[in-house]
């Protein structure tokens, strides 16, 4: 690593240890517990949390296992949980890659690993003020620090669940649900997001009741599907 | 209850299920346009995915969560909700509001029944 290289790459560690490190923290402190209670071994959260890297798909593959949901259908969710991972490498790597010389392919594939909504959001903005080269050590210094802080504190809420008196632990098992409902609805401004979480809740709500087992894929079906077509209407009409 | 090689191979499953996005963008990266109406269609599908399996933690949990009453997990989101808006959007206050009010409401009534 060039001394540039280095100095980029302490500025993305720097950079992510603090809010992004924190707030990240809080949603895997909650994974943790709820893995915990679920029957996870520490091999197995750690495991999900850096094979999957993504909160939503590992808390779907914990949700329809719990369910006993079948295997295709829960790799099915998982997988559609996980889609914005395409657009977002799809954006994210070009400003990486154009113009380097000397990084293979391998490096790249390997890094759209460490890709989450947190480094990618970060890292579409900070770029625009950098070159190439510092660009990549930026990344893997801000994603180093994203996913060792998620680990460490998905394991810190494993072992609390069991040390603490049974109220903290509802709090503790509430804490994942809550960050992602205040970041769903807290974040939610545009007529198709809105749509999106109202019909993927009543979906989902509604088919837990017939069918369990398909309930989130459902969901995702009939509310995005309604979301989109309302958007596309008011697209039109604008 | 399945025992835990199958859930590892679930587990390896899930992950490739989900490395299979990231390893098409950065192989198509270039080639397709993220604004095009397809993206926009499995956004919301996603976004959808995501609100129901929430919904679904928060109403129908299994577990631990079951034991809580369902009017505090829903008290405790607004709850959160609001301080987060208080704060100026901050998500540290939301969560800390939520959680510290769940953890009472369940002390209430753990005290009276």
């Amino acid at each position: 690593m060039t001394a540039d290289g280095a100095r980029a790459f302490r500025t993305g560690v720097r950079e992510a240890l603090g809010v992004p490190a924190a707030v990240l923290g809080a949603g895997f402190l909650g994974y943790g517990s709820l893995a915990a209670d679920a029957g996870y071994s520490i091999w197995m959260t750690l495991a999900a949390t850096f094979a999957i890297w993504a909160l939503p798909g590992q808390l779907v593959l914990m949700e329809m296992q719990a369910g006993g949901a079948a295997v295709a259908t829960t790799v099915l969710a998982v997988s559609l949980s996980a889609v914005r991972f395409f657009p977002m490498t799809l954006t994210l790597l070009p400003l990486m890659r154009d113009g380097s010389r000397g990084r293979r392919l391998w490096q790249f594939l390997l890094a759209a690993q460490l890709v989450s909504m947190t480094t990618w959001a970060v890292a579409m903005r900070r770029f625009e003020d950098m070159d190439v080269e510092s660009r990549w050590h930026y990344f893997l210094g801000f994603s180093a620090i994203c996913m060792g802080s998620a680990a460490l504190f998905a394991l810190i809420g494993q072992l609390l669940l069991v040390a603490l008196p049974p109220l903290a632990r509802f709090g503790l098992a509430l804490l994942t649900p809550l960050y992602f409902f205040v970041t769903l609805v807290g974040e939610a401004r545009t007529r198709a997001s809105i749509t999106a979480l109202a019909c993927g809740a009543a979906t989902a709500l509604g088919l837990h009741a017939v069918a369990p087992g398909w309930s989130l894929l459902g969901a995702g079906f009939i509310g995005g599907t309604a979301a989109w077509l309302l958007q596309r209407r008011h697209a039109r009409h604008d | 209850m399945r025992d835990t090689t199958d859930l590892w191979l679930l587990l390896s499953a899930c992950a490739a299920a989900t490395y299979l996005w990231r390893g098409l963008g950065v192989l198509l990266s270039g080639r397709l346009n993220p604004q095009s109406a397809m993206f926009e269609w499995v956004s919301c599908v996603a976004y959808a995915l995501v609100a129901g399996l929430i919904a679904r933690i928060i109403v129908a949990p299994s577990g631990l969560l079951a034991q809580t009453a369902l009017t505090d997990r829903l008290l405790a989101c607004g709850v959160a909700l609001l301080a987060y808006h208080l704060a100026r959007r901050n998500m540290f206050v939301g969560l800390v509001c939520g959680v510290a009010f769940f953890i009472g409401a369940a002390y209430v009534r753990g005290a009276i029944v």
